[in-house]
């Protein structure tokens, strides 16, 4: 009959369903995912960032046993920066009760938004993300330190202007912006759009498709057509050393090209000598030479614990990723002081990231020292707003070039307001803020 | 031995041409209905419901689709993401103008509107054949894909260019947005699948079907008996662009929550049309079992490297699913081009003179 269809149809489903089964829920550990990418287009930025994510929360796990005493039961999810393997990830690890998620990726955050107050599982979007999401009263649940990509422009258009001696001056010059086509790249052109009013100056927008970002010779001809007094760049992936590289063999002077916080050393090198002077935002130290990276080095690389490549360590993506570990880290250390439990849920580690103060202090105890400033959230206040400094490629290694540039508060404040109310407007039925604020400690 | 028909006599010739003469079939169908219908939304994990058996729906409506279209008509269309994303960001439009209406309504409605789309994408196909049918098709995916990026109506304006499902209800249970649960989701997208494909077995065994089939064996021997090619062909793509759209718009609506443009580009044309190859061209269930394979086995594969505890990090895992499904898809195509309904049909064969090997 269909007796052997349905024995096969069976075992298939049985074993679907076993391997889907919840895990013996280990009451001792705090589940950490990481949905990071080592395949597809992206992964030449996303290996560094998974390296450096695992391994800070790793080394705390050998050095200190874990947070707090319990252990953190990481588990990284493939998600090639496709929104439709993230959400694949994000069912798959719903269940089993994650503090905290960290899609690094706009696409993937962007539906996560909705649902991270139902399932109750907080979304930590570091620097990326719906920028409108830095309102914590209208996004209870979704965090973006330090620096939004709107604060991140702000900052880009301020250093612009000091070097023109005044951002009056940039009337009747041309900038351009090339970006990735994608919700990442087109979050600031509403505010650019508006600066370009403001200040006089004529914008120009490159976009660049993801499957196309490999092949940006036409974006590049137009961009030796049009002469742009500044190109930024908001890239990703395989779209920033192509980026780099075109402007090389168009003679685009580099010292005029400032990108968002995004390429590595990788990147730049890919254009060679010619590269030099190329410019991004950097809220974080590079290189080695801090107690925290020793410690990484010691407890999780020399005991190849991890498949980090030992040259990557001190990477500014690898840096960020262990950046972004820390604010887990400390936002679960938190979230235990504020409810006195040890093996803390999703809801705690909101409270824990909403009341987040990461001092100098703090930074020197767990060896960060100088390695980046101090951070603080408040319930209104998703993401600090934190100033970024500039910092060059010269040929062979990032070096700062400038103090820490604030961000145009007034510029762009009145304007993530307003983001956030229409966010509100467009999703009828959007909860009202129900969660308490806890007086930060 | 199990599957004879000895002692089932037919006493009308209308029992004679049902679809499924043979009591076993009918039997095994009410079982995989009962399965489907009742087991499985109460018997199954959330993980289970959402991340395996709602896309493997979608994805079996949407094969069935392409394969009225490529395996029924033999108008080979690379156009299937398109008539997707057509259909979804039509049911969008819809609900965010017509909020008040059944989202259940708007989605087969949307439907229309891909196959709309895919009548004038198919009007080619009266002078081309082949290869350079799906070269037109394949113009009609990116253009579509170019206007889901490059028209900002489609979203509503929205800036980062993707689409955010508003929650709606049906019978006052939320089921799309946030708040809906796998169950109810799973219930609903599996009753539009299982009415859609009620409707494509009757098109396919009656005189359409036929027409279709017969333009596909030699179009020439058809137009001279008779059938008006124009009417056949343009049916065909309309047909498959309304299942391709209601697939698109429960995918948006009942699966993922939210679209952006990439969701609906060329790899997921060639995603359902390597679905509808593996599973078998001309057939139904071969639509089933090419989107049960394709979309399942890699999820089979992670899930069966975690149960057995074998130390292989997901990026490698990943890399091996690629390796996987690429060799899968050459081995089925040497052993059997016709695909897993002719593995099913020979199997079932078998069973009829086990245990006799003919």
């Amino acid at each position: 009959m269909r007796l052997q269809a349905s024995i096969f149809a069976g075992i298939l489903a049985a074993a679907t369903v076993a391997a889907s089964a919840l895990p013996a829920a280990a009451q001792d550990s705090i589940y950490v995912p990481l949905f990071t990418y080592r395949t597809g287009p992206f992964s030449g930025s996303g290996i560094f960032i998974a390296e450096g994510m695992h391994d800070y929360l790793e080394m705390l796990n050998q050095r200190d046993g874990g947070i707090g005493g319990v252990k953190l039961a990481i588990e990284e999810c493939e998600t090639g920066y496709d929104t439709k393997k993230g959400l694949e990830c994000y069912e798959q690890v719903k269940n089993k009760k994650p503090v905290m998620v960290n899609p690094w990726s706009t696409g993937i955050t962007l539906p996560l938004i909705p649902r991270a107050s139902v399932d109750k599982i907080p979304v930590l979007s570091m620097a990326y993300g719906l920028s409108a999401s830095a309102i914590g009263d209208t996004f209870p649940w979704i965090f973006n330190p330090p620096a939004t990509y709107w604060d991140g422009l702000s900052m880009i258009l301020t250093y612009i202007g000091n070097k023109e001696g005044g951002l009056d001056k940039l009337k009747g010059k041309t900038l351009g912006y090339i970006y990735l086509d994608a919700g990442f790249g087109k979050e600031p052109i509403p505010l650019f759009e508006q600066f370009a009013k403001d200040y006089g100056f004529t914008l120009k927008l490159y976009p660049v498709a993801a499957t196309e970002m490999q092949n940006q010779t036409s974006q590049w001809l137009n961009v030796r057509r049009d002469r742009p007094n500044y190109m930024v760049l908001y890239g990703w992936g395989a779209l920033n050393p192509t980026a780099i590289k075109e402007a090389a063999k168009i003679n685009y002077p580099m010292d005029k090209f400032i990108s968002i916080w995004w390429p590595s050393e990788d990147d730049a090198r890919s254009a060679g000598a010619a590269a030099k002077g190329f410019k991004e935002l950097n809220w974080h130290a590079v290189g080695a030479n801090f107690p925290v990276m020793q410690d990484i080095k010691k407890y999780v690389v020399d005991k190849s614990l991890t498949q980090t490549d030992k040259a990557h360590l001190g990477e500014v993506l690898y840096n960020r990723g262990v950046y972004n570990s820390m604010l887990i880290a400390e936002a679960i250390r938190n979230a235990q002081k504020i409810t006195g439990k040890k093996v803390v849920t999703g809801e705690d580690v909101r409270r824990g990231l909403e009341t987040l103060d990461v001092d100098k202090a703090r930074l020197k105890e767990i060896g960060m020292d100088g390695f980046t400033d101090p951070v603080k959230l408040t319930c209104a206040d998703h993401n600090g707003h934190f100033p970024a400094f500039m910092q060059e490629w010269d040929g062979t290694k990032w070096v700062k070039i400038s103090e820490p540039i604030k961000p145009m508060e007034d510029k762009v404040g009145p304007l993530l307001t307003a983001a956030a109310k229409e966010y509100v407007e467009k999703n009828s039925g959007w909860p009202k803020r129900t969660e308490a604020c806890d007086k930060s400690s | 031995m199990f599957y004879r028909e000895a002692g089932q006599f037919k006493t009308s010739y209308l029992a004679d041409q049902s679809v499924f003469p043979i009591l076993q079939d009918r039997i095994g169908l009410a079982l995989i209905l009962a399965v489907a219908f009742v087991l499985i939304p109460f018997g199954a994990s959330d993980f289970f419901l959402s991340v395996v058996m709602v896309p493997f729906l979608i994805f079996a409506l949407a094969a069935i689709g392409l394969n009225i279209l490529t395996g029924y008509t033999g108008l080979l269309s690379l156009g299937t993401g398109g008539f997707m994303g057509v259909g979804a960001f039509a049911c969008y439009k819809l609900t965010t103008l017509f909020p008040g209406v059944n989202i259940v309504v708007w989605i087969l409605v949307a439907g229309l509107f891909s196959s709309g789309v895919g009548l004038l994408f198919g009007l080619p196909s009266l002078r081309i054949k082949g290869f350079y049918l799906a070269v037109a098709t394949l113009a009609a995916q990116f253009f579509l894909d170019w206007c889901f990026v490059r028209v900002p109506w489609l979203v509503n304006y929205n800036v980062s260019g993707a689409i955010e499902v508003p929650t709606r209800t049906l019978l006052g249970i939320p089921v799309t947005g946030p708040n809906a649960t796998p169950q109810f989701r799973y219930l609903v997208i599996l009753s539009i699948v299982a009415l859609l494909t009620w409707f494509a077995s009757n098109l396919v065994h009656g005189r359409i079907g036929r027409s279709w089939m017969a333009v596909r064996d030699m179009d020439l021997a058809a137009e001279l008996i008779g059938i008006k090619l124009y009417r056949t062909k343009l049916l065909a793509f309309a047909v498959s662009s309304y299942y391709c759209g209601v697939a698109g718009a429960l995918m948006v609506f009942l699966w993922y929550g939210s679209a952006e443009p990439a969701v609906f580009g060329i790899d997921q044309s060639f995603l359902i049309l390597f679905m509808v190859i593996i599973g078998g061209l001309g057939s139904l269930i071969g639509s089933f079992f090419g989107a049960a394979l394709i979309y399942g086995l890699p999820i089979f594969m992670r899930s069966a490297v975690t149960a057995l505890g074998w130390d292989i990090v997901p990026s490698t895992v990943e890399h091996l699913t690629f390796m996987t499904v690429g060799g899968l898809i050459i081995f089925f195509l040497i052993i059997e081009p016709n695909g897993l309904a002719r593995l099913w049909q020979i199997g079932k064969q078998k069973m009829r003179v086990w245990p006799y090997p003919y």
